[in-house]
């Protein structure tokens, strides 16, 4: 898929010295789940934001700075929780391993 | 309105696949997700292209509306069928734009694409090809859209909904967290809105949660149902989605979208701000 490099999404354009970015990759065994969806949870479990994931299974928030829970929804597969931690200036890759 | 007349299943949906009076639309916040595969017979509008002016910041105007509509096949007396990703709230947005230009019908996929998808139903490529037609839409229903002199007025009298993240109501993210942080505007919030996540309205797989449970939630946060209530959000969408829940779901008279949002908002001069997690004084 367009824009698909290795350690993510292509962030040509995205000043990421200004941002949090969180980003990774969906897969079952090793192949990439391209129709799963990502959801971004807050410090307090509040639904922030939600993404599907590309053809390639990848997947990109930029949160603010602090401590986050990514939730995967994927066919077939029960819900996987990952927490993860976010800092301005960094990319916090994620591998999501769906059962 | 009610659940019954403004949302329909994943099921319903199924077995009217091959009815011509009922046109299932895509509207996703990703436009390219309907190139990826879509539901049997849907056509797709892209809200970027399709439903905004190209040079104001505003909708198209009516005879663009009804342009739209007739290229894509769209008669007046069609059952009009909205779903889209993450929760509908794309989907949500148009919903309300084709209430804001008077069509009759309209329904949410209740999930939308991806309770679809989570579901395991089918996708396809398949372009769908409908005749033309000849649409007439409604002057816009200025009773269902704020505009921002409406808004600042409501300070303190009406009830301000601000449907954005609480780290977004609160100022320590100026947008959804899938975007880009740079933005021209200040953060933070309308004096005395309440926060109330248009997430917390949709259930995990994207249905909407039971009448009395979205209730409850909304009464929860301060919300004054003998009141009139303005919902906002940063450009209009996600708070499209509040709109749908407390005018079509819950039946509450008198709530209108502010679609110019935080946007405007944040970057007006002379107006009120609140920053943190208080809804602040009027």
């Amino acid at each position: 898929m367009c824009g698909a490099v290795k350690g993510g999404l292509s962030l040509d354009g995205v000043n990421v010295a200004k941002e949090a970015v969180i980003q990774g990759q969906v897969l079952r065994g090793d192949q990439p789940v391209g129709n799963a969806y990502v959801r971004l949870l807050d410090r307090t479990g509040e639904f922030t934001a939600e993404v599907p994931t590309s053809a390639t299974g990848h997947f990109r928030f930029f949160a603010g700075e602090g401590d986050w829970t990514l939730r995967t929804l994927a066919p077939q597969a029960d819900p996987v929780d990952r927490a993860v931690h976010a800092q301005v200036g960094s990319v916090a890759e994620v591998t999501v391993a769906l059962s | 309105m009610t659940r019954e007349n403004s949302l329909v299943s994943a099921q319903w949906v199924e077995e009217h696949l091959d009815d011509p009076k009922i046109v299932l639309i895509e509207v996703d916040e990703d436009t390219s997700a309907y190139d990826k595969g879509h539901i049997k017979g849907a056509i797709k509008l892209d809200w970027t292209t399709d439903l905004q002016d190209q040079v104001r910041r505003d909708f198209v105007n009516k005879q663009q509306f009804e342009e739209l509509l007739s290229s894509k096949g769209v008669s007046n007396d069609d059952t009009v069928v909205l779903y889209g990703g993450n929760n509908n709230w794309f989907a949500a947005y148009a919903y309300w734009y084709f209430k804001l230009y008077g069509h009759q019908d309209v329904k949410l996929l209740d999930g939308g694409r991806k309770k679809w998808e989570l579901d395991s139903r089918e996708l396809t490529d398949e372009l769908p090809s409908r005749e033309t037609t000849s649409y007439t839409a409604q002057e816009q229903d200025h009773s269902i859209r704020a505009f921002r002199d409406e808004t600042v007025a409501a300070i303190g009298t009406q009830n301000l909904v601000d449907v954005r993240s609480p780290d977004e109501y609160a100022g320590r993210l100026l947008a959804p967290a899938h975007l880009p942080q740079e933005q021209a505007q200040r953060g933070g919030h309308i004096p005395t809105a309440a926060n109330v996540p248009w997430s917390k309205a949709a259930n995990d797989d994207g249905t909407f949660k039971s009448d009395d449970e979205l209730r409850q939630i909304y009464t929860d946060a301060g919300v004054d149902w003998d009141k009139d209530t303005i919902a906002y959000c940063r450009i209009g969408e996600r708070s499209s989605h509040t709109w749908f829940v407390l005018k079509e779901l819950l039946g509450q008279d008198n709530v209108k979208n502010y679609d110019g949002s935080w946007t405007e908002y944040g970057s007006l001069v002379g107006v009120p701000v609140v920053l943190g997690d208080e809804k602040g004084e009027a």
